[in-house]
């Protein structure tokens, strides 16, 4: 009675051996790296590992280890060569700019074997390592409008191409194109139809107007596609920043998170995270009469103009921008896309002689106070930077002046890491200094020693052989917990830590339900080896009870939680489980190699 | 080593015991209640939006300075105290006017008065938008907590015994919250884990219970409902008992050794398994007494009770 099959035995000490090996990679701690990643985001090669060591050994400095990580260069240093990194980086940056992200980071010192299982330690929640955590809302109405106003052109275009005279206009969520000839209705209909043949189109009540409107799926669609392109943009920022390791992923139906560690300066960040700083160059309208023409406000001494409805050429078909200076002057030189240069070259085709400006579009949102209640106002700022007379014609390649260098340079950062689809604003943002991130570290690690020991020594007194055997398993479940929050990757946060310290207190219980039913079976006569196999066999239906019920608040609290709480809620479930594990299984494969089989007058519990 | 002796026979569930025990409930329950509608919580930023800034300084900071700087720059509605040590400065301010990114570096110049060198730990600007919907998903998470929590008591023994869990477990929430209410103590987003935590807790323990219940329903044949729980809660004293004081061991580390930041959070979980270990001697059986429970309500979903024991 009470003996394991050999297989069951050597399967828990696999499974605890491996365990022991995923969790190894936490014990070796981190050092100065630098790390470089594509900026087009994609994969480097060992050739450029090797490139990128020779480089620095030219330059003198020698790092500690250089290899590939997930399509990256991580160049690592021993601990405290942090100036030596930096001049690393400085190296790096000056010889790769623009083709190779740099940025500093701490890499963990894991020996290359450890490395070449793949195998990576915990990673760390912003709370623990320092850095800022930006929730970005995307302006979905501005993203539509902007939608509508497209197609609102282009019909207009297509059925004046057609001969076809028409005025259309953009009204909330409709397009409405009033038509003069009541009998081209039905051709207009069939142009606006080509255009896009999935939009609604009704009839006006008048009979000389349709109205078109986006479709549900045309509107998701939109959605989606501004989210998607607005991430892309963010990434590109984010890399022209240099940050290791940056997140930026969509939540929920209308929010981007933006995670970058080891940054400090969220005002830096700011300016360039949310900046919707974009162009839009517009032909002057000298008679101010043309349907849609509208003043423009210059910015300081630049004159205000009327400027045409149609855009010449905007900020997302800019495909380069530099910043520089042009006859002394501060300029941003611009490159256009295909189709922007096209367009390009046919204006200033026909119209040389003519003033073109350039519109600098600003979003902002800013916090206003009503009736004591705080609400967010988006402001638009449209200034002409720049009207100049089209002298000769362009394509795709030209200059922009009319900015302070300060401003051509973070225009030119904008304009080349691609516009926002639509603008974003920050709905919430924490940054932690990384004094507090290593506060929050070794306080977390102090609170789960203590409160570890405190159970152990407790148990050991109270239960004394069999409470040894439970600590045994206590501290198998601490290793499980790191090991699968190793393997999963998913951050440890303050919480998560405090979930770890919370399961060491309860992952005892089960080993308590379990010792007390020994021992009650004892007090009612068993013998020693029927009291150890009923005690586990009917504590267990409690047990699974009580950790399934818990398990059931955890998992609501991943579901609704955010940021550090859903931090707290895998710590938990993950803690439930491989106690369950460890103190069922774990503890009896050890009670049945102590006691099992043999003959026993009483029982150390 | 025994905690408390082999065989107790408190009689937990005797009509007067269960009386005191339902006068003092519903006093702590009222009285929770009645000081979260007048005083309310004293929400953290997490709820309200606003910002929030914890700055180190080289020596103790004077924090009577520190308010009239504020003061001076216009931030008239901040809170500045201490957090932790001398040398921390907590200060929250409600949402601000204007553009987020120039009040900031305002704030930070006006910390750094006096040309000190101070160590920005953590800045945090959350906007009112954030914190209502984190208020409206806390309170839905509870509820939605509550809810699956009936359904498997329910699925698991019967109604009246998922009645009896989820009232002690309602119980447990308002004392819980009521207490950081009546000690105007800080409640923000990782209280409301705690809440969620002590839901769990709480839980096990009345599982534990009903689980015993259920089964000397069925040994001890013949003997009134409350005789049999009386028995029951005797026997998982014990393990009610030392589980919560190993689980009080860590928590107690952890408000001690943890750090201001994650002290409301462990001082949350310390009342909430005391009171709900007291809950789950009490209002739960209780509750289920009231409901007319009885060994008949057993009988027909519990065909094995060790149905998961696989084990050899």
């Amino acid at each position: 009675m009470n003996k394991f099959p050999a297989w069951l035995n050597l399967l828990v000490l696999a499974i605890l051996l491996v365990g022991m090996l995923l969790a190894l990679p936490n014990l070796y701690g981190s050092v100065p790296a630098v790390q470089l990643a594509d900026a087009n985001g994609g994969d480097l090669s060992e050739e450029r590992v090797a490139e990128v060591t020779r480089l620095l050994e030219a330059s003198e400095i020698v790092p500690e280890a250089s290899y590939l990580k997930d399509g990256r260069v991580v160049i690592r240093f021993h601990d405290g060569e942090d100036e030596l990194a930096a001049a690393a980086r400085e190296r790096l940056r000056s010889a790769y700019d623009g083709e190779l992200s740099v940025a500093p980071t701490l890499a963990p010192k894991l020996p290359a074997w450890v490395r070449a299982l793949g195998l990576s330690p915990m990673s760390l929640g912003l709370d623990l390592r320092g850095g800022v955590y930006v929730l970005l809302e995307v302006d979905m109405d501005t993203a539509l409008d902007t939608r509508l106003s497209l197609y609102e052109q282009d019909f207009n275009e297509r059925l004046r191409d057609a001969g076809i005279i028409n005025r259309a206009e953009v009204d909330g969520s409709v397009i409405t194109v009033r038509i003069r000839e009541a009998e081209e209705l039905e051709r207009a209909r069939q142009i606006i139809r080509e255009a896009d043949d999935e939009v609604l189109i009704s009839d006006g009540v008048d009979g000389r107007s349709l109205r078109v409107r986006m479709t549900d799926a045309q509107i998701q669609a939109r959605k989606d596609l501004s989210i998607e392109q607005n991430i892309t943009t963010l990434r590109n920022r984010v890399n022209e920043l240099g940050v290791a390791e940056p997140l930026v992923q969509r939540q929920g139906e209308d929010r981007i998170v933006v995670q970058l560690p080891g940054v400090q300066d969220p005002n830096e960040l700011d300016k360039i995270l949310t900046a919707t700083a974009t162009l839009e160059f517009r032909l002057v309208d000298s008679t101010r009469e043309l349907p849609g023409t509208r003043q423009y406000p210059g910015r300081g001494d630049e004159p205000n103009q009327y400027l045409k409805r149609e855009v010449v050429a905007s900020g997302d078909q800019i495909i380069d921008a530099e910043s520089g200076f042009s006859e002394g002057q501060p300029a941003v030189f611009i490159t256009l896309d295909s189709t922007g240069g096209e367009r390009m070259l046919a204006t200033t085709l026909d119209n040389v002689g003519q003033p073109m400006s350039t519109v600098f579009i600003e979003t902002r949102r800013d916090t206003v106070i009503r009736d004591g209640v705080a609400e967010q106002r988006t402001i638009k700022t449209e200034e002409i930077i720049n009207t100049a007379t089209i002298r000769g014609v362009f394509k795709s390649s030209f200059q922009i002046t009319g900015l302070t260098p300060l401003e051509a340079r973070d225009l030119a950062l904008l304009l080349r890491a691609g516009a926002l689809a639509a603008p974003v604003y920050k709905i919430d943002e924490r940054t932690i200094g990384p004094s507090l991130g290593q506060d929050n570290i070794d306080r977390g690690f102090q609170a789960i020693t203590i409160g570890f020991l405190a159970v152990i020594v407790f148990m050991a007194i109270y239960y004394r052989a069999f409470g040894l055997i439970a600590n045994v398993a206590l501290l198998s479940n601490l290793v499980f917990i790191v090991a699968l929050l190793s393997v999963l990757q998913a951050s440890l946060t303050l919480p998560g830590i405090a979930g770890i310290v919370l399961t060491v207190g309860m992952a005892v219980d089960a080993n308590v339900l379990i010792f007390e039913r020994i021992r009650e079976e004892l007090s009612a006569g068993s013998s020693p080896q029927t009291a150890i196999n009923s005690g586990y066999e009917k504590a267990l239906s409690s047990i699974a009870d009580a950790n399934i019920t818990t398990l059931i608040a955890a998992v609501v609290l991943f579901a609704f939680g955010t940021g550090p709480i859903k931090g707290f809620a895998i710590t938990l479930s993950l803690g439930i489980v491989t106690s369950m594990f460890t103190a069922i299984i774990g503890t009896r494969a050890i009670v049945n190699l102590a006691f099992g089989g043999r003959k026993l007058e009483s029982l150390p519990v | 080593m025994r905690l408390i002796k082999e065989k107790t026979k408190i009689n937990f569930l005797g009509e007067s015991r269960r009386k005191v025990a339902l006068v003092v409930s519903l006093v702590v329950v009222i009285a929770s209640i009645v000081s979260l509608a007048t005083r309310g919580l004293e929400f953290g930023i997490d709820f309200t939006g606003g910002i929030l800034l914890e700055v180190g300084y080289p020596e103790a900071a004077d924090l009577e300075g520190i308010r009239s700087n504020l003061l001076a720059s216009g931030f008239d509605d901040a809170q500045v105290q201490y957090f932790g040590a001398e040398d921390d400065v907590l200060v929250r301010l409600p949402p601000q006017e204007g553009d987020s990114r120039a009040i900031r570096e305002r704030l930070q110049e006006v910390l750094a008065a006096g040309g000190q060198t101070v160590d920005l730990r953590r800045v945090e600007t959350v906007s009112p938008q954030v914190g209502r919907e984190l208020t409206e998903q806390g309170g839905l998470a509870m509820i939605f907590a509550l809810m699956m929590i009936f359904a498997y008591v329910m699925f698991r023994f019967q109604w009246k015994f998922a009645a009896g869990a989820v009232a002690a477990l309602v119980h447990d929430v308002i004392v819980t919250i009521g207490f950081f209410s009546i000690f105007g103590l800080p409640f923000d987003l990782t209280v409301v884990a705690a809440v969620l935590a002590v839901i769990g807790y709480s839980l096990n323990d009345t599982v534990v219970a009903f689980d015993r219940i259920r089964e000397n329903f069925f040994k001890l044949r013949g003997i009134a409902a409350d005789e049999s729980m009386n028995v029951s809660i005797n026997e998982m004293l014990a393990r009610t008992l030392i589980t919560g004081l190993t689980t009080l061991l860590v928590l107690f580390a952890l408000l001690f050794l943890g750090g201001e930041a994650i002290a409301p959070f462990s001082i949350a979980l310390i009342v909430g398994i005391i009171v709900g270990t007291y809950s789950s001697i009490y209002t739960a059986s209780a509750t289920a007494l009231l409901l007319g429970v009885s060994a008949q309500d057993l009988i027909e979903p519990v065909k094995d009770p060790e149905l998961v024991d696989d084990l050899p």
